[in-house]
């Protein structure tokens, strides 16, 4: 057996040898010497791509422009949210497109060892809050606020929620008070982790199917609103600092500014891969159309980013104003 | 299987009605019952009085001072990232496995310069892939892997599945590099193995969401961190077969050589790494499929690769996409198995011994020729558009994605309704009770019962280890959730336990049963679980039923085959006395062979609930709530960092004590002689498919 085995790793030795030889040798399709100069010029954008489908939205069109407009390479680097955010001072994160607040890691990233900055809004306001299906919107005309919620509580019982009514809540990487919410305003109701958006997103669907009462919290943008309008349930006004203390919260979620954060040291290239994330700006409605290309009619990205190129000439314009 | 001298019918039955006056209990055993009723009644009693007094209520968000210490670790390492001594040696290991796997996906997928095509196109890595199974294999798994190659290049995931094979094959590298040498020095040395058998046993049990954010810490994102997870994973197994064959050599033999004057290291050459051949082989193969298990959850951390397919489909709910990607991991999963198991089958004295008396030259001419053929298809690929990347013309994943969804969708529509009345039944008949139960009695009452328990098990030492055990896990702030997961844990266990006696009881007395039976198990088992927490999700909704749901599928199919094996084990003979006195097939089951295999089916218990932990965390996903919610938000969230890893803590801390509680409880039980060997704990599929049939004599 061992010279067996002597004898076909040898072969073995022989073949990757000549196997490596060819690889150094000229005819690869890989050598791109004469390759043109606009690639050089603007190079490689790592952006990270976090999870939910309007990011993907984001990130496809602001890819689609580097890449077919002004030459540059953009490499997705599909990362959860705040880890990315660890990528800047690396290298191995240059762009985070579409930013939901994260004040303590501003500080950390932004203000503290300054290894990124922000690019100003991506033009999408995001809204976090609690809402309803459709059908419950027209069944349930008086259900439009919190103070109707314990009314129907009964009706919000599951199998999971142990009598009280049940407040489903999502991913759990994006920001919620609910519980301190549910305690401090009194409600009799139980939150329930469903782990994940998809679990959120099939929930209202089966919701609406089976017109069965639910009571989830979401938010905007999302696609999601292009198949089904939700009802939201209002919580008390907003104020500024009425959420600083985690465990006192009992007002509505801020209306988030969404932001572009890339790291300082890929700003300061000045390339126009980052002229165009300055200037990527547009609308909910906007990224809804991309993403609903996407998550519902099962498009690729950059089919999604395309369609939504060639039918907005003078958006797409203003995006790539003063860089080419 | 030439079986050994078959017994007399007057024997057997001798045997058979010893086994049977045998079988019920001595007297040890009906006291420990009546000790285990008794930990029950008091429990009850206990939950009834004090209901809801003296229990943890920490609210989601809450945070204790352990967690706040693991969050000041974690923010210490990410500012001493590049001034530590020992993060800069940890940065080092990171420099040299990066460049290790960035070697293999410029070699195989595309290289990060110039066009992005790989230096071996598609062309070129089917043929040599082809042919490395065709040298060290057989003709027969060479064509399985060209066949399943071009299938996954069909299925338009050619690129993909490169990127996760070069990921594997890093991680497997790793793995063996450290493995074999530790392997072998546990199986010298008693010492060595007392103290890493708990090690591994740590490395196998703990989720592995939960170091993917510490990992992610230290060896940053991307492919090199998915590595170094994948290899924490993968390598137990090598390193736990690997000490199990050098421990299996006789004695004599490796004594006999050193009295011939070997020195250590010719002993080892000769003597210790040939006999014990056949098991590190067979470790080889159990690592390169627990490392292939982990592509999904290594595409958390930006590892490229299949993966990435089906985190993305998910999350635009696409069934059909991901379940394309899940089959394509399902293919290299067989490729892979097929091609170790070959090379193990190769390695084997006697097939060595043939292979050395048959004609030599004609062999080598066809490998050589062969050879030819790779290095025309390499340079072909390395220069032609068409063999180096996979047409896009003769792609028909998109078919395979649309026909999933539209089967998902009906069954949803179809049989929605009787399934969400099914998962109310079993919350609140099975469910909530138990959760009750656990969640509501007192600390102390839990912690008393379960350490009695422990201790008719395993004596003082199980008994003191359980009580430590759960005191660190009320330490750890995370008491309550880790009831809640307790109970889904108990009742996921019970359904798979109850699910392979069925399965497997009937797939081991017809052996057409279990031929149709044991692919779906094996690709149950390979086929990534978030494949399928989205149509559970459709049917079930979101909730703990669903999150057990999938356990049970990933949980099952080991159990099932333990089973099944223990059963097809059991001497034909003994069912033929059974039918000769008259007894209906239901009879020989239940009354001689579920008894004759009790020792096989505490293992599949034991099985079972380390294969339901290991989905804990995949079930917070999916509304499993508890420890493995808290682990998932720990790993996305900043503020949660310290708590989701002492969720984590917990989930090993429990794992650690059920497995030893039913271990021990397994190695009380009366033990059939027939029952399989339970050799290195959790090893996936194959070991059990390959456990040898004639083990019996």
């Amino acid at each position: 057996m061992h010279h067996a085995a002597t004898r076909t790793l040898s072969t073995l030795a022989v073949l990757s040898v000549s196997a490596l030889a060819l690889a150094g040798c000229g005819s690869s399709l890989n050598d791109t010497s004469s390759d043109a100069g606009g690639a050089a010029a603007c190079g490689t954008t790592n952006l990270a791509m976090n999870n939910w489908v309007g990011y993907t939205a984001d990130a496809a069109v602001y890819t689609y422009l580097a890449e077919n407009e002004l030459g540059c390479t953009v490499a997705q680097k599909p990362i959860s949210e705040e880890v990315a955010w660890q990528g800047f001072g690396t290298g191995e994160v240059d762009a985070i497109i579409e930013n939901w607040g994260h004040a303590s890691l501003k500080e950390k990233y932004i203000d503290g060892d300054k290894t990124a900055v922000d690019l100003g809004p991506t033009g999408n306001e995001g809204v976090i809050g609690w809402f309803i299906p459709q059908w419950m919107t027209e069944a349930y005309p008086d259900l439009k606020t919190w103070e109707d919620l314990n009314k129907y509580a009964d009706l919000f019982k599951t199998s999971e929620s142990d009598g009280k009514g049940q407040l489903l809540d999502g991913d759990p990487s994006y920001v919620t008070n609910d519980e301190a919410l549910v305690t401090n305003l009194g409600l009799n109701y139980k939150v329930v982790y469903a782990g994940s958006e998809a679990a959120l997103i099939e929930a209202f669907r089966s919701a609406e199917a089976n017109h069965t009462p639910l009571l989830a919290y979401f938010y905007e943008p999302h696609w999601f609103f292009s198949e089904q309008k939700l009802g939201h349930i209002t919580l008390p006004e907003y104020t500024d600092g009425c959420d600083a203390d985690p465990a006192k919260v009992a007002c509505d979620y801020p209306p988030y500014v969404l932001d572009k954060i890339v790291s300082s040291a890929w700003a300061a290239k000045d390339t126009p891969a980052v002229k165009l994330m300055q200037n990527f700006s547009w609308t909910n409605d906007d990224q809804n159309t991309v993403a609903a290309y996407i998550a519902k009619d099962n498009m690729s990205p950059e089919d999604a980013a395309k369609k939504w190129v060639d039918d907005n000439p003078d958006k797409v314009a203003t995006l790539l104003q003063g860089i080419k | 299987m030439s079986a050994p001298v078959a017994p007399t019918t007057v024997e057997i039955t001798k045997i058979e009605a010893g086994a049977l006056q045998a079988a019920p209990r001595p007297r040890r055993i009906s006291a420990r019952a009546a000790i285990l009723i008794g930990v029950g009644v008091l429990w009850l009693l206990a939950f009834a009085l004090a209901h809801g007094q003296g229990t943890d209520t920490l609210p989601m968000a809450a945070l204790n001072d352990v967690h706040g210490f693991f969050d000041a670790v974690k923010n210490w390492v990410a500012d001493n990232r590049s001034s530590n001594v020992v993060l800069l040696a940890l940065d080092g290991v990171r420099v040299v496995v990066n460049a290790v796997v960035q070697a293999l996906l410029a070699l195989l997928a595309a290289t990060p310069y110039g066009l992005g095509y790989p230096e071996i196109g598609w062309l070129g890595s089917v043929l040599l892939f082809g042919w490395i199974a065709w040298v060290f294999g057989n003709v027969r798994v060479a064509l399985l892997t060209v066949g399943f190659l071009v299938v996954i290049g069909v299925q338009g995931l050619y690129l993909e599945a490169m990127q996760t094979l070069a990921i594997t094959l890093a991680a497997v590298f790793f793995s063996l590099l450290i493995g074999i040498p530790v392997g072998i020095w546990t199986g010298r040395s008693r010492r060595v193995e007392r103290v890493l058998t708990p090690v591994l046993d740590f490395m196998q049990t703990m989720p592995t969401f939960v170091y993917l954010a510490p990992l992610a810490l230290i060896f940053l994102i991307g492919p090199a961190a998915a590595v170094i997870a994948t290899l924490i994973y993968a390598a137990p197994p090598v390193i736990r077969l690997t000490a199990h064959g050098v421990r299996d050599i006789p004695e004599s033999i490796d004594e006999s050589v050193a009295s011939l004057g070997a020195t250590p290291r010719q002993r080892l050459r000769t003597v210790v790494l040939p006999l014990a051949r056949t098991s590190i082989v067979l470790g080889i193969n159990q690592t390169t499929m627990a490392a292939l298990s982990m592509v999904t959850i290594a595409a958390l951390i930006a590892a490229p690769g299949l993966g990435q397919v089906v985190v993305q489909a998910l999350q635009s709910l696409n069934v059909g996409r991901a379940f394309n990607a899940g089959l394509a991991v399902v293919l290299l999963a067989i490729v892979l198995d097929r091609v170790t198991t070959a090379i193990g089958r190769r390695a084997d004295p006697a097939v060595v011994a043939a292979r050395r008396t048959a004609a030599v030259w004609p062999r080598r001419i066809a490998y050589a020729v062969g050879a030819v053929i790779v290095i025309v298809g390499i340079v072909l690929s390395r220069s032609q558009l068409w063999a180096a990347v996979f047409p896009r013309q003769i792609e028909f994943g998109d078919v395979i994605e649309s026909a999933v969804n539209a089967a998902s969708a009906w069954v949803n529509a179809t049989i929605g309704g009787a399934t969400s009345a099914l998962q109310e039944v079993v919350t609140t008949a099975l469910i909530n009770p138990l959760q009750a139960l656990l969640e509501q009695s007192p600390i102390v009452v839990v912690m008393a019962a379960f350490t009695v328990i422990a201790f008719t098990a395993g004596r003082w030492a199980l008994a003191g280890g359980t009580l430590a055990g759960m005191l660190v896990v009320w330490l750890l702030g995370v008491w309550g959730p880790s009831m809640v997961t307790l109970a889904s844990t108990l009742v996921a266990t019970a359904l798979t336990v109850a699910i392979a006696l069925v399965v497997g009881v009937w797939m081991g007395r017809v052996a057409r049963v279990d031929a149709a039976i044991r692919p779906i198990l094996d690709a149950a088992q390979t086929m990534p679980a978030f494949v399928y927490l989205v149509p559970f999700l459709g049917l079930f909704g979101p909730n703990r039923f669903t999150a057990i749901v999938a356990a049970v599928i990933y949980a099952a199919p080991i159990a099932i085959k333990i089973i099944a094996d223990a059963i097809r084990q059991l001497p034909d003979t003994l069912g033929e006395v059974a039918l000769s006195t008259g007894s209906s097939p239901w009879q020989d089951v239940t009354k001689v062979q579920l008894p004759m295999i009790r020792h096989a089916i505490t293992l599949a218990v034991n099985q079972a609930l380390i294969y339901v932990l290991a989905m804990v965390v995949i079930g917070g996903l999916v509304g499993g709530g508890g420890l493995g919610y808290l682990v998932v938000a720990g790993f996305v969230q900043v503020e949660l960092f310290g708590k989701g890893l002492a969720a984590g803590l917990a989930i090993v801390i429990w794992g650690m004590l059920l497995d030893r509680t039913t271990q021990a409880f397994a190695h009380r039980a009366p033990r059939a002689s027939t029952a399989p060997a339970a050799p290195a704990r959790r090893l996936r599929r194959s070991t059990l498919t390959r456990t040898p049939r004639t083990a019996t004599a």
